[in-house]
């Protein structure tokens, strides 16, 4: 479904700035030639904890923006929640800390071959990757909407950037502190009609991508998701990352949504069996 | 201000290894002690991303069972202090795809393959060896024998010395004099040594150790267990020193036996010590999660590691630590 993507680096990379953005946080990490490479929708793994650390596995952090010019030699930014011990402990560190650094990796968006009106739904975080995909969108002469939903207002990260870059922007809160109160999917359709969209992109909670993947399929048209598995290696050694997709062949397989995904065509996604082996799946238990 | 920023893929192979780090698995000698573990660097495609795969001792492969197998639903694993568990339930192509796609590329590669394979009968074993007698490119086999044994309600083979001794000599008998195999010991038995012996008998070239140990976690939000599969394996650093017991033990009464050590190897001198212990060679696991690097690093730093400790050879430091007081 996406091109062939270069192979990722794995880079020595050091803390340029971090900032609050409402709930979350805002990093600019230098990190030589990973911004190079980088496109909308493929992901970083951060070795986060410092060199004594306990913590052994690395976490993975859609690519928000990157920069390849400039005296650092590539930047590359991430918008992260500080949720368990990593990163909490990235949200402490200041200028200068070095944090090893993956990427790019996975799957990116793939761009339509035509030019095509594009709807992009964003929950959460969810919506970092959204920005650098719309600017190549419009590069290609795309129209480009925006549907960003969050909990509340402090979750909802990037409407200003939406509203520079969509012709039309919804918002979504689940409490009402901004926009619509309620869901992406409450006024997904209405934009779907008035933006006469051929094509949904999404990043979110899983809840959400299997949302949209309903409504996008209702219109007849095509969602690409990118989904968040928890995971280990974040370069397709260990098998954690697995859910169930079906394949061109209509044979469903339990796969690595490190590299073959995190980008996935909504209607391939068993979205009802994530978190189980389905058991007409390729290998399941008999 | 400044940014000294280091890009890596740098540290690899040694330039000139100060000492002679060939070692000996039975009928073999790989040009180093560093493989990959089971599990843990799939086939090596990935991973030869990073780093030249060739540099090491050895890929060691997936296990891999006779038919494809889907595994165990997510989560399938959770970081634990200094470890994790994983239950992944040996997901997995199935031989006959592994033969086609993977193993030929490890061939073409040029990379020394240790084949891991496993089963849930005697049976299963014996074909799987069969099939790779037939192979061209594996350099040795390594049996898990951490699977549940369906002939006997499930029990897992490494913890009965009988069945772990059946399984070996099944897939001793299948398999090329030329081609050494090994058996893979789970540390979670009340008598390790009795399991080695039981294999080496049964005409184990040589011993794995150690598999994961089994853990568990529970998520007290939900308060239920953070893996669906409820139980899963415990690797990483937290347990390197139950890994350089089981080495010392089995070194110790069967000193003529090769050795692959693993289990938390994080650096060349964690390494040096499942060395000392009396590994021969030594497997990188759950550390390739926060290092792609960490294979070639990891024999990197044991070089230098055996230099400064004055050893010429690798051989020499094997089991060092058993010689009396210095
Ligand atoms: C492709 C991808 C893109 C992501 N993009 C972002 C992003 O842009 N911003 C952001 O805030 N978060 C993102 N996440 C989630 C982020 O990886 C987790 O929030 C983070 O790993 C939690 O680490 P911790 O140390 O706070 O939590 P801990 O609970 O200490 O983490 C323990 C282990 O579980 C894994 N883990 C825990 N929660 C998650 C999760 N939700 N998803 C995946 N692995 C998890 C970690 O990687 C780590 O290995 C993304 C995840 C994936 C898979
Ligand atoms: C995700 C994962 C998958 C594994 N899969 C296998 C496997 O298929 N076969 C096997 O013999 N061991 C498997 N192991 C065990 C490792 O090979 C190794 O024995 C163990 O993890 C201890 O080494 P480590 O701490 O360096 O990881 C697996 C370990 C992990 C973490
Ligand atoms: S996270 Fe390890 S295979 Fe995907």
């Amino acid at each position: 479904m996406s091109e062939a993507t270069a192979r990722p680096l794995q880079v020595r990379g050091e803390v340029l700035s971090t900032h609050r953005v409402g709930a979350y946080h805002h990093l600019v990490l230098v990190a030589p030639g990973v911004a190079d490479q980088a496109r909308p929708g493929q992901f970083v793994a951060l070795a986060l904890g410092g060199p004594d650390t306990n913590l052994v596995l690395r976490r993975a952090f859609s690519i928000y923006r990157v920069s390849t010019r400039g005296v650092y030699g590539g930047t590359v930014e991430i918008i992260y929640a500080a949720r368990g011990a990593g990163t909490q402990w990235l949200a402490r560190q200041v200028q200068h800390t070095r944090v090893d650094v993956v990427g790019p990796l996975g799957r990116p968006f793939a761009p339509p071959r035509d030019v095509a009106s594009a709807t992009l739904v964003g929950g959460g975080y969810g919506s970092a990757p959204l920005f650098a995909l719309a600017e190549m969108l419009q590069a290609r002469g795309c129209r480009v909407d925006f549907v960003l939903g969050a909990a509340s207002s402090d979750r909802l990260f990037g409407a200003l950037d939406a509203k520079r870059m969509g012709s039309i922007v919804a918002v979504t809160t689940d409490d009402g502190s901004a926009g619509t109160r309620g869901r992406v999917t409450d006024v997904l359709p209405a934009v779907i009609e008035r933006a006469g969209t051929d094509v949904v992109y999404a990043c979110g909670p899983m809840a959400m991508l299997r949302a949209v993947s309903v409504v996008a399929d209702s219109y007849g048209i095509p969602a690409q998701c990118a989904v968040e598995e928890s995971m280990a290696c974040g370069i397709g050694v260990c098998m954690t990352c697995v859910l169930p997709v079906r394949g061109d062949d209509g044979i469903t397989r339990m796969v690595r949504s490190c590299v073959e995904g995190p980008v996935f065509l909504g209607d391939r996604v068993r979205w009802d069996d994530v978190g189980t082996v389905p058991a007409d799946a390729l290998g399941a238990p008999r | 201000m400044t940014f000294s920023v280091r890009t890596v893929p740098a540290p690899t192979a040694p330039a000139e290894p100060a000492c002679d780090v060939t070692t000996r698995l039975g009928p073999v000698t790989l040009p180093n002690p560093v493989l990959t573990a089971s599990g843990c660097a799939a086939a090596g495609r990935e991973l030869d991303q990073f780093f030249d795969v060739t540099q090491l001792g050895a890929v060691v492969t997936k296990s891999i069972q006779l038919a494809a197998r889907s595994g165990r639903p997510t989560p399938r694993m959770a970081e634990t202090p200094s470890g994790m568990l994983n239950s992944i339930g040996l997901q997995g192509p199935g031989i006959d795809d592994f033969l086609a796609k993977d193993l030929s590329w490890l061939r073409e590669r040029g990379a020394r393959t240790v084949v891991s394979i496993a089963g849930s009968s005697v049976e299963d074993y014996a074909t799987l060896a069969r099939r790779l007698r037939r192979a061209d490119g594996v350099t040795a086999i390594e049996v898990n024998i951490s699977c549940p044994n369906v002939a006997d309600r499930g029990l897992v083979f490494a913890c009965d010395p009988v069945a772990a001794g059946d399984v070996v000599a099944a897939v001793r008998h299948e398999t090329d004099a030329a081609v050494p195999v090994f058996a893979k010991l789970s540390p979670d038995v009340t008598d390790i040594v009795a399991v080695a012996r039981a294999c080496v008998e049964a005409g184990a070239d040589g011993l794995s150790m150690i598999n994961t140990l089994l853990g568990m976690a529970l998520d007290l939000d939900t308060m239920r267990p953070v893996l669906a599969g409820v139980t899963g394996g415990l690797s990483g650093p937290a347990i390197r020193p139950v890994a350089v017991r089981c080495i010392w033990q089995v070194h110790a009464a069967l000193p003529d036996v090769p050795i692959i050590g693993m289990g938390g190897v994080r650096s060349g001198l964690d390494a040096l010590e499942m060395v000392l212990a009396g590994a021969s060679a030594v497997s990188v696991g759950t550390a390739v999660f926060n290092d792609p690097g960490a294979p070639p690093r990891v024999l990197h730093e044991l070089v230098v590691a055996l230099a400064e400790r004055g050893f010429d050879r690798l051989s020499d430091a094997v089991g060092f630590a058993h010689r009396g007081p210095a």
